[in-house]
């Protein structure tokens, strides 16, 4: 028997995403290639993105984490595909936590967010037009 | 699987006041011992006590309260002293284990030189690992590990070969605080010592949970914090061999720790206070002294045997669940009451999450012993510790909360 509660913060949906991830793999023609940890949870994270005219053509990403970190990210994925780059700049926390559609509290946060921290930073990587390898 | 229940735990917890609330509406199962233990009623109101009728600061006023202030702080290095056998004299407050190994490493680190060697082990906490780590950078010094077997104790064979007398300082955990292994302290102190090395023992997971001899163990120094012995926060000690601590050069500088000071020159006070500078901790010193008073009563030896039981009796619990893979040594008897797990299929987050939703706290994550988790090739763990106010009940809703999880996940 499963609680209300549980199923609050395990949908089924995020189960899914995170048995079946979306967009993962490596892309070889990439223009960002950024990594992210979260300590906490050993969370990994590394995506690849290519950019075309202003706008994200393509993303994959390769990850390990927790159930919240890879669902999180295959939804992230799938939202900023055909973007433009300076729209993904302006993400919230707020619009990832909503994406998600469950009860995240302060620590599984940081899970929750791993993915838009990398790519965000990935992102101020290639403006400044640095290496975008692994760092 | 019955087990003999040395300790009456339904009246040990009516003394502690967080087990009467609810979370997530259900009964607080506190498993996360390893991390911080929960306080009896006994040591908050001593701490109250002092804030409500006594709150001074010490060794300095000479009017009535500052007395009372005073006593109540060196006796609670009395009272340390006592609970491990040791001097008066030996007993350092520092903020934690933490602050106490980065005591040593920079004051011992003063009088080493390049080449000379370190040696710890592959299951060190960041704690006993990152400060000599740092040290070594710094003057060139040579770490080594000792290697973990795959039963998961310390390879005493390897610890024969790499304590030579090049090494300086061996610094070891006591008990893992992932893996519960209770290391051979006693027999790594001959071996150190007869090398001409120092032995510092970590000892923040076996103090509330083994009686304590520093004579008997022989060791130099033994560093534990407050908060894992049903102690406050922000309060731990670092026991000395006195003679050591004598010819050591202060950490801080500052108040209290001096005895006289000119412009240009300062000599410094005795034992202990040497080691003290500014005002300390001494509501927390006043809470740890309850701490030990509470721990004595119950008795230690008591303590160890009922956890040995608990420990057991979560052992075969755990193993009996299909998915459950436990780290660690298999006899209880050999590992302290830390039990850290991986269910298949599972992130330890995500077990956690669940297993919260039950009531029920324990750890995920790598336990600040990163290099281990590589070694045991995983991210990280389940971790349930335990202790003397846990029961087997308690165990069974671990069990069915981790079925539930599997299900979540099927
Ligand atoms: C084995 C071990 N050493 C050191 C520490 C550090 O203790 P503290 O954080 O109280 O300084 C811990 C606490 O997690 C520990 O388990």
């Amino acid at each position: 028997m499963i609680t209300m509660e549980e199923e609050e913060i395990y949908k089924e949906n995020i189960l899914d995403h995170y048995r079946n991830p979306h967009n993962t793999g490596e892309l070889q023609d990439y223009s960002i290639r950024h990594r992210e940890l979260n300590p906490l949870c050993g969370d990994q994270i590394e995506l690849f993105v290519k950019v075309e005219g202003c706008r994200c053509s393509d993303v994959k990403f390769c990850g390990k984490g927790c159930a919240i970190s890879q669902a999180a990210t295959s939804m992230l994925t799938d939202k900023i595909k055909n973007k433009n780059i300076d729209e993904l700049k302006k993400i919230t926390q707020e619009e990832v936590v909503n994406m998600l559609g469950i009860p995240v509290g302060i620590v599984r946060l940081k899970c929750a967010l791993l993915p838009l921290k990398t790519l965000q930073k990935g992102i101020i990587k290639w403006e400044k037009g640095e290496l975008c390898q692994t760092n | 699987m019955l087990i003999k229940q040395t300790l009456d735990t339904k009246k040990i917890r009516e003394d502690f006041p967080i087990f009467k609330q609810l979370t997530h509406n259900k009964p607080l199962i506190y498993l996360d011992n390893g991390a911080t233990s929960q306080k009896p009623v006994q040591v908050i109101d001593a701490m109250n006590r002092f804030y409500n009728e006594y709150n001074s600061n010490v060794h300095r006023g000479v009017y009535k309260i500052s007395e009372l202030a005073t006593h109540a702080y060196e006796e609670a290095h009395r009272k340390t002293a006592d609970f491990i056998k040791a001097e008066f004299e030996e007993v350092i407050f520092t903020k934690g284990t933490t602050e106490s190994l980065n005591l040593l490493a920079y004051t011992l680190g003063r009088t080493l030189k390049q080449g000379d060697e370190i040696v710890l082990s592959q299951m060190e906490h960041h704690s006993n690992l990152v400060p000599w780590q740092q040290l070594a950078k710094q003057k060139g010094l040579a770490l080594k590990f000792i290697r973990i077997t795959k039963d998961y104790k310390l390879d005493m064979a390897h610890a024969r070969e790499i304590i030579t007398p090049k090494t300086k300082i061996v610094s070891i955990v006591h008990v893992s605080n992932v893996l519960g292994t209770i290391n051979p302290v006693k027999e790594l102190a001959a071996l150190a010592h007869k090398n001409g090395a120092l032995f510092v023992i970590d000892g923040a997971q076996s103090i509330q949970h083994l009686p304590i001899n520093v004579k008997e163990l022989d060791c130099d120094f033994f560093a534990f914090s407050g908060h894992k012995m049903l102690g406050p926060t922000g309060i731990g000690v670092l026991y000395g061999k006195r003679h050591l601590l004598e010819h050591m050069e202060p950490f801080l500088y500052g108040g209290d720790m001096i005895s006289e000071v000119q412009f240009e020159h300062s000599t410094w006070n005795e034992l202990p206070w040497k080691f003290e500078a500014g005002t300390p901790n001494i509501t927390e010193a006043i809470g740890l002294a309850a701490a030990i008073d509470y721990l004595k009563e119950i008795n230690m030896e008591h303590i160890k045997e009922y956890e040995e039981e608990l420990t057991t009796y979560a052992l075969e619990t755990l193993s009996n669940i299909k998915g459950v893979r436990v780290y660690g040594p298999t006899e209880a008897g050999d590992r302290g009451s830390v039990i850290a797990f991986n269910v298949e299929g599972i992130h330890p987050h995500d077990v956690s999450t669940i297993l919260d939703r039950e009531g029920i706290a324990v750890r995920g994550g790598h336990h600040c012993a990163m290099p281990l988790m590589n070694l045991l090739g995983v991210t990280g763990t389940v971790r349930a510790s335990f202790s003397f106010y846990n029961t087997t009940e308690e165990i069974d809703k671990l069990a069915q909360a981790i079925k539930k999880a599997q299900e979540v996940f099927k």
